[in-house]
């Protein structure tokens, strides 16, 4: 019943077959030659990175280099709060656009409709930067200064040492990563709100749901995993997008308030901004920031992973 | 078993509507269709269809009230959200209190959903039209510009353009052909690999330690810095120049080419092809493969047969973001495939520009700094050039996904 | 040893001068030609160099304007920044490197083989303080108003020592926001340079590329990014080379007892008075402090960095032509016009002249 059970192995006992070789030994190639190279760039960049991270061994000497988890822990909570800004406000909205496509919108309105948000995805981040910068940023400045004015005595919104008059802040960058990642969730939640079983759907209705509590019991639960798959890949293109932001924010210190200009920044446009000019063990703090990255990558890929395969359990002991 | 097969590929949403019993009617969208349900137990409670424009002039009155006050200025973002909230929580009252609970409930999600398609066209309509107002002028005037490069063009003749009104020089030629080759090697290279590796992962070896250690990988290149890519094709090619050919100058200098940029870019493209391709074959329903099985057929002609085009308009839509992912890159290109102003076709010589690569200097650093609206006018005609370039390919992964796809006899 | 080679190399560039003044007027018609162009056009191929993006517009307009010039020779140009510039020319990929800042001891040793690598002063760029301030066309402040400006010292447009200093202008109290660079820079380093040298009682940071962290502030990306946002925003100040400040209004910079605006010549003055740096040959280490009438102290300069010796005769062939055509009057106008930097003085031109015709062929 459920998607997400493992394949069956011994369905196909097709051995003697010359196609069912050569299939199985392409599919095969093709993992082994992503794990070679993902390995490498891993290597890659732990080898690049070694002269920040123990400076005493492969680097210039303790006295010399800058401490480096002091330097890099602001940037990855910036990484972090400026993703998850991201995706609490790209992902309800994404769901329900997804959901608008498959089962709200007219027919005939239901595909131009993904076209056009698959449009966003065609937007090279250059053109969302300048947006984000010209555009959206002074349009947020209003909001901002209500949001302090209101709700100061929250730290998010304390404006410390004070609120922005450009809009250039953390959360300006967050909301343009929200556009920008939209259409990521979206294009597969609606592939995958589309494979759900038909008779189930009309099972649902039958036994006289409304079309919500329909889509509660039964789309829902099989999209699930695919649903998570599709937020992890969004976080991914978020933490790693480096231009938007790089154009949108005004870098600094590390704050908590997300109203004020000049504060907060991310490892991606910390790599773009310093990178060109970076040169020897300046290079390698860099790199090494990357390396953070995909640490936090890791962290959150492995927490989700656990979540789809927990449910997958729970689902097989269902079924 | 063939209706079965029709059945689950054809969850498209208008078989929902095209349920035979017509259940979906009372939740259509439309006030019309209210009046048309045929449910008399239906009708007995149901709110007058002109509520909601009521709940929406109300709302929006209000929200202008409140957002003057608190704003002490009118900003479009903050009247249209409190419009919002205030015609959603209205609308649920008042089918609470006129209608039941489960209606209530169920239009309230009805809205939401038609709230967060229209949050998500504000910027989408915002975006398209920055690039469009900006871009298209300058495009229908200097329909020059897609023909010509940027060789032999100086500030100078910016200059000249901005200040006396000569004619825009330069184009963007070279990067249209840059970003076209860079971007096609780097999806020959990266679809094949990321597909083969999907159908290994969901078909062959679900949970062994081999594909444990893709998936591994996979997510944790999802977020890699995109410059990182681009440094590591640079170093891998740079290696393997060195241990084929020499380190002579001449060798290391033909390290920068469109090749090497298009493997930066498959770094970051195969991840993304990976992810949504497994996560497309997931969903296919394990009754086809069985159904498939049962009658005999081998197992690669069911996966070509059966799993991969049921899951193709999935899969064409996950190349499709992969694709225009990388089509906008700007740091790995310039590490990997250099900056220059004349056309090259190949990719495996020489350096070669991307269109990111092209807009974002001309935005940042103008052909003449004193002179910057003709380097800003390219910018933005490239732009919309390359956002055609992807639309393109997105309509054509549609097509391509529509050819292999189930016929359902609709 | 740097002096007797510096003798051999001038003795050779006083040939190479004479054989040059000879070539040029077998050209004939090619009176444009006069300095320097590199008479001999057996240079051709592509030559690859990379570095600095400030130098970006000015080598549009060269490498487009060589070809007038060495017709077979293109020259190729990637703006990956000054360090990856630097070091790609180090590692070879780049025959020769654009940088806003000299190669340090390190670099030195390690670039070029057995070879020396030598600066060349070719772009020069005076950094303007600018801002954006209603109805005010130009502001004279001293270098420690300056430094306490950008350092949050002084807050408003308003403040007694900025009045002071401008008693005709009708200062209004908007607040002051400084916008610094985000990216690290050699505009940075060349102007917290100043500031560390000019006013070091007032700018407790030393000079480097990036701007002190501890100072909040709105920052913006590349040159074009400060001036976007500096425009857009009433009572911003920030920090940009002149050529693309637009019509942002201007400091007249405090030097000894005057106020310097910046201009071409103010800017060559100030390298033309530079001293050479001891570490790094042919790179000039500027004096922030001077007292010296018209000369506007803060300039960058931006070097192309070339090997002395190169393995292949091609590539010696190629390098003399670019390096000559860059120095010369012709390149620098070209410069000049497409990217509005300060053209080179005479007295750095025969200097550079010297080094370049010296460049020969390793073995």
């Amino acid at each position: 019943m459920t998607s997400t059970s493992p394949r069956t192995k011994n369905t196909a006992r097709t051995t003697s077959a010359v196609g069912d070789k050569v299939f199985f030994g392409l599919s095969w190639t093709g993992g082994a030659i992503i794990l070679v190279v993902l390995a490498f760039v891993a290597a890659f960049l732990l080898i690049r990175s070694l002269p920040a991270i123990m400076p005493e061994t492969f680097g210039p000497g303790a006295d010399e280099a800058i401490d480096f988890w002091s330097y890099v822990w602001p940037l990855m909570a910036g990484t972090v709060i400026v993703s998850v800004i991201a995706l609490l406000l790209a992902t309800p909205i994404a769901i329900g656009i997804s959901l608008f496509i498959s089962h709200y919108a007219p027919r005939r309105f239901a595909n131009p409709i993904g076209y056009l948000i698959d449009l966003l995805a065609a937007i090279p981040s250059v053109v969302y930067g300048a947006w984000g910068m010209l555009v959206l940023a002074p349009a947020m400045v209003p909001i901002y200064h209500w949001l302090h004015n209101n709700l100061g005595f929250i730290p998010l919104f304390a404006g410390d040492p004070n609120v922005t008059n450009t809009g250039r802040t953390l959360m300006t960058s967050g909301v343009v990563l929200a556009v920008m990642v939209l259409p990521i969730i979206t294009a597969l939640c609606r592939e995958i709100f589309l494979q759900t079983p038909h008779l189930q759907q009309e099972a649902a209705l039958g036994l006289g749901a409304t079309r919500w509590e329909m889509i509660k019991m039964t789309v829902f639960p099989f999209a699930r995993a695919g649903v998570i798959s599709s937020i992890m890949l969004a976080l991914g293109r978020a933490l790693g997008e480096t231009m938007a932001v790089t154009m949108v924010l005004s870098a600094g210190g590390f704050s908590w308030s997300l109203v004020t200009s000049g504060a907060n920044a991310t490892i991606p446009s910390e790599i773009a901004l310093n990178f060109p000019e970076a040169f020897g063990q300046r290079q390698a703090e860099l790199i090494a920031a990357g390396l953070m990255l995909f640490v936090i990558t890791l962290v959150v890929n492995v927490i989700a992973r656990a979540i789809v395969n927990s449910h997958a359990k729970k689902a097989e002991g269902l079924s | 078993m063939s209706s079965q097969i029709r059945s689950r590929a054809n969850s498209k949403p208008q078989g929902s509507q095209q349920d035979p019993d017509g259940r979906k009617k009372p939740e259509d969208m439309t006030p019309q269709t209210h009046q048309k349900s045929r449910l008399d137990s239906l009708t007995a409670h149901r709110k007058p269809t002109w509520t909601w424009m009521a709940a929406a002039a109300g709302s929006a009155i209000l929200s202008l009230l409140i957002t003057l006050v608190a704003f002490e200025s009118f900003s479009v973002i903050g009247f249209g959200v409190i419009a919002g909230v205030l015609f959603v929580g209205s609308m649920y009252v008042v089918s609470r209190v006129l209608e039941d609970r489960l209606k209530a409930t169920d239009e309230l999600w009805r809205h939401l959903v038609w709230t967060s398609f229209i949050v998500a066209l504000i910027p989408l309509i915002s975006v398209i039209w920055s690039v469009v107002s900006q871009g298209l002028p300058t495009l229908i005037s200097n329909p020059g510009l897609l023909t010509a490069d940027m060789a032999g063009v100086a500030g100078a003749d910016d200059i000249a353009t901005q200040n006396e009104g000569a004619s825009l020089q330069g184009g963007i030629l070279h990067g249209l052909v840059g970003t076209i080759m860079i971007t096609l090697m780097a999806s020959v290279i990266s679809i094949p690999v990321g597909l083969f590796a999907s159908i290994y992962l969901t078909e062959y070896g679900n949970r062994n330690a081999f594909s444990r250690g893709i998936r591994f990988f996979v997510d944790v290149m999802t977020g890699i810095p995109s410059i990182v890519a681009g440094l590591f094709a640079f170093a891998g090619m740079t290696l393997i120049v060195e241990l084929t050919i020499g380190s002579s100058p001449q060798a290391l200098q033909s390290v920068k080419t469109g090749f090497t940029a298009a493997i930066a870019l498959s770094v970051l493209m195969i991840p993304v092809v990976v992810r949504s391709t497994e996560e497309m074959l997931q969903v296919v329903a394990d009754e086809l493969r069985e159904a498939s099985y049962a009658l005999g057929v081998r197992k690669w002609r069911t996966i070509m047969k059966v799993v991969l085009p049921t899951a193709m308009s999935g899969i064409a839509s996950g190349v499709t973001l992969a694709i225009a992912r990388v089509a906008g890159e700007t740091a790995p290109i310039l590490v990997t495939a250099g900056y220059v102003a004349m056309t090259n076709w190949n990719p495996f010589s020489e350096w070669m520009t991307a269109l990111p690569v092209f807009i974002y200097r001309q935005l940042i650093n103008p052909t003449a700094p004193a002179a910057g609206d003709p380097s800003t006018a390219r910018a933005w005609a490239g732009a919309l050039v390359l956002i055609v370039i992807v639309m393109g390919l997105n309509l054509a992964a549609r097509a391509i996904a529509k050819y292999f796809a189930p016929k359902t006899g609709k | 040893m740097k002096f007797s080679r510096f003798y051999r190399s001038a003795a050779i560039a006083s040939v190479a001068a004479i054989a040059l003044a000879a070539c040029s007027s077998d050209d004939g018609g090619d009176s444009a030609d006069a300095n320097g162009g590199g008479g001999e056009t057996t240079a051709s191929g592509n030559l690859i160099g990379g570095g600095a993006s400030s130098q970006e517009a000015a080598m549009t307009a060269w490498t487009s304007g060589i070809t007038e010039v060495h017709p077979d020779l293109t020259v190729q140009y990637d703006p990956v920044g000054s360090g990856a510039g630097r070091e790609g020319f180090i590692a070879g990929q780049y025959t020769f490197a654009g940088s806003d800042s000299a190669m340090d001891a390190d670099e030195q040793e390690q670039a070029c083989g057995a070879a020396n690598a030598f600066h060349v002063p070719s772009y020069i760029s005076p950094v303007a303080v600018a801002f954006n301030l209603e109805g005010i066309d130009t502001l004279n402040m001293n270098p420690d108003t300056i430094a306490k400006v950008f350092a949050g010292e002084i807050s408003s447009w308003d403040d007694e020592e900025i009045a002071e200093q401008n008693p005709d202008a009708d200062l209004p109290a908007t607040d002051i926001t400084v916008v610094h660079r985000s990216d690290e820079s050699g505009t940075t380093e060349n102007f917290t340079d100043y500031l560390n040298g000019a006013a070091g009682d007032s700018w407790e940071w030393e000079a480097a590329d990036a701007f002190p962290e501890e100072l909040t502030g709105e920052s913006a990306q590349q040159t074009s990014g400060v001036v976007s946002l500096t425009s857009d925003t009433d009572g911003a100040i920030t920090y940009a080379d002149a050529s693309q400040i637009g019509d942002l209004s201007t400091v007249a910079v405090g030097v000894g007892e005057d106020y310097v605006e910046y201009s071409s010549d103010a800017a060559a003055a100030a390298v033309e008075t530079a001293e050479e740096d001891t570490e790094s040959e042919g790179a000039r280490v500027l004096d922030r402090s001077t007292e010296e009438e018209g000369v506007y102290p803060i300039v960058m300069i931006s070097y192309h960095i070339f090997c002395d010796e190169y393995d292949d005769e091609n590539m010696v062939e190629q390098v003399k032509a670019f390096g000559n055509y860059v120095i010369s009057e012709d390149g620098q106008a070209a410069a000049e016009e497409s990217a509005g930097s300060a053209p080179i003085s005479d007295t750095i031109r025969d200097e550079a002249t010297e080094r370049i015709e010296a460049i020969s062929v390793a073995g």
